[in-house]
This record gives structure tokens, C-alpha cells and sequence, in this order.
């Protein structure tokens, strides 16, 4: 039996309010976080890991609402490639998320839900955030920070805006700005939710009802872009789903129907549809080089980390062109970077899945 | 650790105390681990093997998984003190380029090649008629990653037209270090330093 890794999960109020890149400020800035091991005397053991879009922070311990075990278990804990016998590993709910860091399902200022009433941010200042909590935890710099996808985005925006706060970067499946393919993703899934009529401009949370419908098919569209291909023709085929012939009908008639509609069921459970709005448009925002006079390069001038920068050879969403810009602009500026294209069916998914030369990679970079 | 390859013994020996290089095709990353470790060199590298280039990642090396014939082109002028291409000129798609972007990214190149034209070659030729197949070049021609084949005197021709200098070259036969007369005949493989 699987011994589940002991974690601690906490809360940090920040004592000023965010500064954000829309000019405005976010106030009583609650950040909820999970740490695992122990942070080293010098404090020079922390790994700081980022999420994904749908992610938490309960990387290695059970999801609170589905029991589920953490989304990047087989990555984080004892003797595994992120090792929680030698480092002390933090992971933070991003800012704009509902799982008990401030979003538009917390409570503004007025007592009433912020709705669409919450700042739009951007991926900067997630990480503006995250930057406060090593503060609060007295953490200068980090070990290395690592993140997937988005997770991914925020390691490299990290590395930009604040390069003294990491000695490592780790960045997989991920890309230096979203491109037209990708916002035009986003939108679908944003207008799905919006077009619920449940959704009542983001007023939902007092209603008793929620915009599940849009939401599900937000996320059904999304999930679509984690796989491969390949992958999905492998799972399902064209294969019919519990019955011998087509039903001449819109019921669930494919396998591959019915696993999209429970996955966009199943995630509503656990997510705020709010939130998925303003995440969304926060990664469609990010450009690292427009942030930095539109060259990539001068986003990593004079930085002093070392990057490891991975892709998968299915992942269709943030195809290998995208980290190879990434690591263009490190060569010119000369920092050290490595970079490899690993080999797994999963599509962009991989990151998370069973593939054992991303282990190798992740261990190898930490430890080198 | 192993000893190295006699190409790359003299490639490490005469690569600058604290420059930067850039190993292409570095393979598993022996010759920038003995930069770094031993001369305090700012080695890095290319590898078209992503398996390879695990294994340098796992050394703490940092090294780009690419293809050296399309990849070269992404790094800035003068990046480097060094370029270097090791038992792999012969097998780029145009040689005469790569040595253009070797000599682009790095002030200075070091490249080693098997010369194709050492006497076992003709010899082999000669008698069975047929494309040689020998310690160093051992893969039958029709798999052989050896597309352009190359002599030392084909070298030296290729340097003149393009107008590069040869600082300093080094001829082998097996272990041993050979002088440079005759070397298009006994040599079974050579090493330039090479600039602009």
C-alpha cells in the first residue's frame, strides 16, 4: 500500500495589497499553499512548483473535493525525481483560482463575491504572488523552480521578472506567449460559459445555480488539446459506447463522447467557472516578449539561472517550435539551457503521465 | 573517468583555461565534462540523440537536443571561443556550410575527421572493389551515417577555397600521433584548429 506523503497546508494573508499589471491592486491577498519536507536550515532546499490551469496546490497529497491523489504524485515525494527527503517543495494556489486563494469566488471587500468584479490578471502577477509567499517564508532563492504548461509559463515569467529568486528553471510543455490557435481555444471555452445562462454575469454564487453546462463544455473543448491524436484514436477509436449499433440519435453513441462529457461533468464538481475565465485570459495574455520591448531574449539579459526547457513530440498545443524559441532567446543571451524533445503518446498530457525519460530529466537537472 | 578519445584527448588539451566552447554532436558529453570539470570551461553542446542528451542533463552538462545541419543557424555571432566537431563533418548534409557556421558561432573551430583516403581505404578499394569497411569507419555503405566522405588533402582544399586558417592540425593512426608528411596516406584520422 502506498504510504500517503505527510504535507502541510496553510494559509498566508499578505500584508499589503498586489500591485497588478492592469494598473490596479488586489487587496487582503490570500494565498493557500502546500508544502512538503523540510526546509533546509540555509534555506537552500526549496523547489517552488507551479500549476496548471485546472491544477492546485495539492501536488503530491489527495485532492480535498475528489480524493484523487495530488495531480503530480508520481513526481513529487520520497525517492522520487523532485525527492521530499532533500527538498523542501512548495506549491501555491494561484491567485484568480478556487481552491482558498483570493478569486472571484471570494468575498470582496463589501462582504458580497467579487464575480466579475475580480481584477483580470495576468501570469506575472500570479507570480507577483507567489514572490510575496517566499518572502512571508523568508525564502531568498529558490533551488529551482519547475512548473508544466502554465506551471510552465509562470517558471519562465519568474526567471524574467524576478532572476534572483531562482538558481534553477525547469520548464515542460509550455511556451513563451499563447498563440492565436490558443486564445482562439480559450474563447470557445470562455463563451461556452458565458452563453449558460446560469452564468448571470458572473452573479451565480448566492443563486443556487451554477453555470455547470458551460463550464463542462469549456472543459470538454480544453481536453481535446491535452491529448494526442494518435492517443485518442488508441483509447476509443470509433468504438460505441455500452450498446451494439449507432442509435440514429444525439445520446452519448461514442466512446469518445461519453469520456469527454464525464470528464466536463466530473470537473465542475471541483471547479468555479469564474475562475476558469480569468485564468484563461491570463494565459492569453502572456507574451514574455512583449513584456520585455518584444524581444524574447532581453526577457533573460544577465540572467544568472540555469534552465532545462522540455516539449513532447505529440504535444499539438505547445509544440516543440515554441520551447525551441524559448531556448533561442537563452543561447542569446548565453545562458546555460538545456533542452530535449522527449518522446510520449500522451499530447500535451505527458507531463503528467507515465513517462519515464521526463523523470530522468527532471532528476538529472535538480541534481546536476 | 574513461580516457578519452585521442581526437578529443588533443581537443581538451588545446581548448583555452576558462573559455567557452560549444560541443557539436557532444554524444554522452565526455569532452565537456573534462572541459569543465578540468579546465574550468564553459562548455556546451548539441546532440541530435535525446538519449544522449538525458544523459548529459544528468551530468549537469547543458546541452540542446538538435540537429547540428539546421540548429547552428539559432546561435548569435562570436557566441564562442570555440566551436567544436568531432567525427561528425562527414556526416552533415553540406559540410562546406557547417564549417560557415562553426566558424559563425565560435572564433575559432576544432574539427576531427576519419580521412578516407589512408592507405587501408585505397587499399581495400583497390583489391575488392568495393566501399571500405574499417575499425574506423565500420558501417556498410548503404546505413552509414557517412554521407560526404572527405580526405585530408579534400580538407585542406575546402579550407583554401574558403579562405579559413589552419592554426594547427594533428594526424593519427590509432593511438599514435603521426607527423604531418604524408599525412593524406597515413593518416586514419585528422584534427585542425581552425579561424577565420
Amino acid at each position: 500500500m502506498a504510504t500517503v506523503l505527510s504535507s502541510t497546508s496553510s494559509t498566508v494573508l499578505l500584508d499589503k495589497p498586489l500591485q497588478l499589471d492592469s494598473g490596479q491592486a488586489l487587496d487582503r491577498v490570500t494565498i493557500a499553499y502546500e508544502t512538503y519536507g523540510e526546509l533546509a536550515p540555509d534555506k537552500s532546499n526549496a523547489i517552488l512548483v507551479h500549476h496548471a490551469l485546472t491544477g492546485d496546490q495539492h501536488v503530491a497529497s489527495p485532492h480535498p473535493i475528489t480524493g484523487k491523489p495530488g495531480w503530480w504524485d508520481r513526481m513529487i515525494g520520497r525517492g522520487k525525481p523532485i525527492d521530499t527527503d532533500r527538498f523542501f517543495v512548495i506549491c501555491a494556489n494561484v491567485i484568480g483560482s478556487c481552491m482558498g486563494s483570493t478569486g472571484p469566488a471570494s468575498d470582496a471587500a463589501d462582504g458580497g463575491r467579487y464575480g466579475m468584479r475580480f481584477p483580470v490578471i495576468t501570469i506575472r502577477d500570479m507570480v507577483r504572488a507567489q514572490v510575496a509567499l517566499l518572502d512571508a517564508l523568508g525564502i531568498g532563492q529558490l533551488h529551482a523552480v519547475v512548473g508544466g504548461s502554465m506551471g510552465g509559463m509562470q517558471a519562465l515569467s519568474l526567471a524574467a521578472n524576478f532572476p534572483e529568486r531562482a538558481a534553477r528553471v525547469l520548464a515542460i510543455a509550455t511556451t513563451p506567449r499563447h498563440s492565436a490557435q490558443n486564445i482562439a481555444f480559450h474563447e470557445v471555452g470562455r463563451q461556452a460559459i458565458m452563453a449558460d445562462p446560469n452564468w448571470q454575469g458572473g452573479d451565480y454564487y448566492d443563486s443556487g445555480n451554477t453555470p455547470d453546462k458551460g463550464l463542462a463544455v469549456a472543459r470538454m473543448a480544453a481536453h481535446i488539446t491535452y491529448l494526442s491524436e494518435a492517443g485518442l484514436t488508441g483509447k476509443f477509436g470509433r468504438r460505441l459506447q455500452d450498446r451494439e449499433a449507432k442509435s440514429f440519435g444525439f445520446d452519448a453513441d461514442f466512446q469518445v463522447e461519453s469520456y469527454l462529457r464525464y470528464q466536463g461533468l466530473a470537473f465542475t464538481d471541483r471547479f468555479d467557472a469564474n475562475s476558469y475565465l480569468y485564468i484563461t485570459r491570463a494565459m492569453d495574455y502572456f507574451d514574455l516578449a512583449e513584456e520585455h520591448g518584444g524581444r524574447l531574449a532581453d526577457a533573460f539579459a544577465g540572467t544568472p539561472a540555469r534552465f532545462c526547457v522540455v516539449s513532447f513530440d505529440t504535444d499539438w498545443l505547445y509544440p516543440t517550435a515554441e520551447s525551441r524559441a524559448i531556448v533561442h532567446a537563452l543561447n542569446a543571451v548565453a545562458a546555460p539551457v538545456s533542452f530535449v524533445e522527449l518522446s510520449a503518446p500522451y499530447g500535451h498530457d505527458s507531463f503528467l503521465l507515465e513517462v519515464p525519460s521526463l523523470d530522468r530529466v527532471v532528476t538529472g537537472f535538480l541534481n546536476g | 573517468m574513461a580516457e578519452l578519445r585521442p581526437d578529443l584527448a588533443v581537443i581538451a588539451k588545446h581548448v583555452a583555461p576558462g573559455s567557452r566552447a560549444l560541443d557539436v554532436g557532444c554524444g554522452d558529453g565526455e569532452l565537456m565534462a573534462v572541459l569543465r570539470d578540468k579546465q574550468g570551461v564553459d562548455a556546451r553542446g548539441m546532440e541530435i540523440d535525446p538519449e544522449a542528451v538525458e544523459r548529459c542533463v544528468a551530468r549537469g552538462l547543458s546541452v540542446i537536443q538538435g540537429d547540428a545541419d539546421r540548429d547552428l543557424a539559432d546561435y548569435p555571432d562570436d557566441a564562442f571561443d570555440y566551436a567544436i566537431l568531432s567525427q561528425t563533418l562527414q556526416t552533415a548534409a553540406r559540410p562546406d556550410l557547417m564549417l560557415e557556421q562553426l566558424l559563425r558561432v565560435g572564433r575559432r573551430a576544432f574539427v576531427s575527421f576519419p580521412n578516407f583516403a589512408h592507405w587501408r581505404m585505397r587499399a581495400f578499394l583497390l583489391w575488392h572493389g568495393r566501399m571500405p569497411v574499417t575499425r574506423h569507419l565500420p558501417v556498410s555503405w548503404y546505413e552509414t551515417q557517412n554521407i560526404h566522405h572527405v580526405t585530408v588533402t579534400d580538407f585542406d582544399k575546402l579550407l583554401a577555397d574558403k579562405g579559413v586558417k589552419t592554426e594547427r592540425s594533428w594526424f593519427f593512426s590509432g593511438e599514435r600521433e603521426l607527423s604531418a608528411a604524408g599525412a593524406n596516406w597515413r593518416a586514419e584520422y585528422a584534427v585542425y584548429l581552425l579561424s577565420r
